[in-house]
């Protein structure tokens, strides 16, 4: 199954027969990730991709069925009581507060930080490459270096969850590729469980993830990254990919 | 968790349907009291009156809209205009101006002893203007709406794309067919809504007519009231009055609804699109001379507003114990109608969108709809019907006139509702798009939220917003001329008695310092939109 190495900080996620309506569509989710693994979430616009991430976080409240992360049931809590960490595509950082504020944040949302919490957030912002741009604000950052802000809190909350939805959708091709890099390193190096968002097939494959392919609003195909994209792909999933570009 | 944001809503709801819906009943209740007494209001005189408001509206419409079409045209075609920016700025001044203010203003150049008069008698003729009547409402009226006219509609041509003037410039189309083709249709989505919002600004107009109606000829509903009330203590044709000007606000109102609304003027100055033609030289000179004959007639009566009032014994003015009194009193009052005007209007727009938020993809239901039109209950019921009612419920319990500071507090407050809703619903609502899941995962909430999130963002909004109503209470007649009295005397007040006591000199100088307040005050509200919308274009973190 998986290719990346485990440790025991991730947690398993397990979507137990979830249902969700979606104006006038109904979503069906049956799914378990297993603990310390990258899946990457894939399929067409309205499929229901982003629905299944704010489902894990809190976002979105299930109808029916249970969601479960580390075989607790957290269908009904609060999104700040779930043992998750969300990025999003952008609005991840507060405009008006500096990277150490924005960063600091995940560790004590009342910003009553002791020497401990102030060492933990300098290293992770360390970690991700941004030491020397502290008091920087996000009208001062690239695009890129926002989104390694939203990684560094993400860092700070120290959650066995991190979800991406399409977090880097709107970078460049190497820049993008920098950033799966940076949270392919981060997964190994904690053993969180990454669940990411992606319209690009060949992220799942740069981080040797699983994938799981959505279609209205249900689970098509999940399995290995460089299974499901080789030839032997469902009908759906090779439609979806064009077929002559399914060997990517 | 119980959210105190709805509740937040409910109480802003009940204070505006108390102050607005009081008032009524109490207008119902008389008039249901008063039986035949109230029909027989009802005559020849009420509906000289209606027809009279109506047709100054009218024309005093046709007119601003009229002359604002070439006038946006020469400014659209021309964006290197000499001073462009500049004329811009000033066509936003008479909305800044307090009406008393520019009645001075306006009647220092058209007046017996005005500019014009002066130009008549050096050129020998024999002509005195007057001001006072039907003209002189309707100078005004053009004075405050041409401007406004003219801004919504540039603000509306600027939205034409700018590959339009790239196809007419490559096609060679004439002038005739760029106006035909694609100007007039973007003049033509928008005229109705601009002409309705002037139709409507001169229909409930009061301090104009007050000033420069000239009697029973000339009187609208919302003078009429104020007489009734003032000077004959009639109660019955107060009640008849105010009815017949319900139903016209609310039919003007319904019908504007259905026009749609002109597209938002910004509080910012935009660059036009560029154009590729080039104008004939017909065009440029037609056009500069309507520019320039516009600028006249908005400048001039701003200069003598200033010219006038330095020409006044100030220094005799400010030393005056009146005077400071009525100046500190305005502050006072102005600062407690802005503050509570911010405190109903943050509560609507806090509650509307934590509302809108929760219900997802359903419909509004109809607290949330309430919420939402809330703030614009004012605009349905004008001001001096607010006042009126609640000068005759109150009448029965105790001296109306000492309610004077509360009730100017409270409408002044209301009718600064739907300005400062305005200002602060974009900002909270896009704030809350960008907030409220993050905030939400990081567990950031109740005072840490308003800390470290809310305030840090919403305090320009509300600065500009604190400003803005200020100004508009400063600047107020309407409510006072209602409830003021010898120990209650706003600067517009007391300006008011100096004018009806015939120191034109010291009116002058009191209108100067009332002009100057509110331009302060507005400069510092547009300063802080100014610099709010670049945020907003930088804030993308």
């Amino acid at each position: 199954m998986a290719k990346r190495a485990r440790t025991k900080d991730g947690a398993a996620i397990r979507l137990d027969a979830v249902d969700f309506d979606y104006a006038d569509m109904s979503m069906h989710f049956d799914l378990t990730i297993e603990p310390s693994t990258v899946t990457a979430i894939i399929g067409p616009s309205g499929a229901g991709k982003s629905t299944l991430l704010n489902l894990i976080a809190g976002f979105e409240t299930a109808k029916s069925g249970r969601i479960l992360i580390g075989g607790t049931d957290i269908t009904r809590a609060a999104p700040s009581q779930r043992p998750v960490s969300m990025v999003f595509q952008d609005n991840n950082l507060f405009a008006h507060l500096d990277v150490t504020t924005n960063v600091g944040l995940g560790r004590k949302p009342n910003l009553g930080l002791d020497e401990i919490d102030k060492a933990a957030v300098a290293e992770a912002i360390d970690k991700v490459g941004l030491s020397g741009k502290e008091r920087r604000k996000p009208e001062a950052l690239s695009g890129g270096e926002r989104q390694r802000v939203a990684i560094a809190r993400a860092l700070v909350r120290n959650q066995p969850v991190l979800l991406l939805d399409e977090a880097f959708a709107s970078l460049g091709p190497a820049l993008r590729h920098e950033m799966l890099d940076l949270v392919g390193a981060l997964q190994e190096e904690t053993g969180m469980t990454v669940v990411m968002v992606t319209h690009y097939p060949g992220d799942a494959l740069r981080l040797q993830s699983l994938l799981v392919f959505l279609d209205n609003g249900e689970v098509v195909a999940s399995g290995p990254a460089a299974d499901l994209l080789s030839t032997r792909a469902p009908t759906l999933l090779r439609k979806y990919l064009g077929a002559e570009d399914s060997a990517l | 968790m119980i959210s105190l944001k709805p509740l937040a809503g409910a109480l802003a709801l009940a204070f505006l349907t108390v102050l607005a819906g009081g008032a009524g009943l109490s207008l119902a209740v008389e008039a249901l009291r008063g039986g035949t007494e109230g029909f027989a209001a009802f005559d020849g005189y009420l509906w000289r009156i209606a027809r009279f408001t109506l047709l100054q509206a009218l024309l005093s419409t046709l007119l601003s809209v009229g002359f604002a079409i070439p006038l946006a045209r020469a400014l659209y075609t021309h964006p290197d205009f000499p001073g462009r920016a500049m004329i811009l700025r000033l066509f936003a001044l008479p909305l800044a101006l307090p009406a008393l203010v520019a009645v001075l203003g306006v009647t220092s150049i058209y007046g017996r002893n005005g500019l014009l008069a002066a130009l008549f008698n050096w050129l020998g003729l024999e002509t005195i203007p007057n001001i006072y009547g039907l003209t002189g409402i309707l100078i005004a009226h053009v004075f405050f709406n041409l401007p406004l006219a003219t801004r919504l509609l540039l603000s509306s041509m600027d939205s034409i794309p700018e590959d339009y003037w790239k196809l007419t410039s490559q096609l060679g189309m004439g002038e005739w067919a760029r106006f035909r083709l694609i100007e007039w249709p973007v003049i033509l989505r928008n005229i109705s809504g601009i002409a309705g919002l002037i139709f409507m600004l001169c229909i409930t107009s009061f301090t104009v007519v007050l000033t420069l109606g000239g009697g029973p000829r000339a009187t609208t509903l919302e003078v009429a009231i104020y007489q009734s009330l003032h000077f004959d203590f009639d109660i019955a044709r107060a009640v008849s009055l105010t009815l017949v000007q319900l139903c016209l606000t609310i039919a003007v109102l319904s019908i504007l609804s259905l026009s749609g609304r002109p597209t938002e003027e910004g509080f910012s100055l935009r660059t036009t699109t560029r154009r590729f033609d080039q104008p004939t030289l017909r065009t440029c000179l037609l056009n500069a001379a309507t520019i320039i004959l516009g600028l006249f007639f908005v400048a001039l009566p701003i200069a003598g507003t200033v010219v006038s009032g330095l020409a006044a014994d100030l220094g005799r003015l400010l030393g005056e114990w009146i005077v400071w009194r009525a100046i500190l009193t305005s502050i006072v009052l102005g600062a407690s109608a802005a503050a509570l005007a911010l405190a109903i209007s943050l509560a609507l727009v806090v509650a509307r969108e934590y509302l809108a938020s929760r219900r997802g993809y359903a419909s509004p239901k109809l607290f949330e709809r309430a919420v939402d039109r809330g703030a614009s209950l004012i605009i349905v019921i004008p001001p001096i019907v607010i006042g009126s009612g609640w000068f005759i419920l109150s009448r029965h319990f105790v001296d109306p006139f000492s309610l004077a500071p509360f009730m100017v507090v409270g409408v002044n407050a209301a009718m600064a509702v739907p300005f400062a809703f305005r200002i602060l619903r974009p900002t909270w609502d896009t704030a809350a798009s960008r907030h409220n899941r993050l905030c939400a995962q990081l567990g950031i909430a109740g005072w840490n939220r308003l800390r470290l999130i809310d305030w840090p963002v919403l305090k320009r909004p509300l600065s500009v917003a604190f400003a803005f109503a200020m100004a508009l209470s400063l600047g107020d007649l309407g409510t006072i001329a209602l409830f003021g009295n010898n120990s209650i005397q706003t600067l517009p007040y007391l300006l008011l008695q100096r004018m009806g006591s015939y120191r034109t000199q010291d009116a002058a100088g009191l209108a100067l310092i009332l002009g100057v307040l509110c331009l302060l005050l507005m400069i510092a509200a547009d300063r802080g939109a100014g610099t709010l919308a670049k945020r907003e274009v930088a804030n993308i973190g």
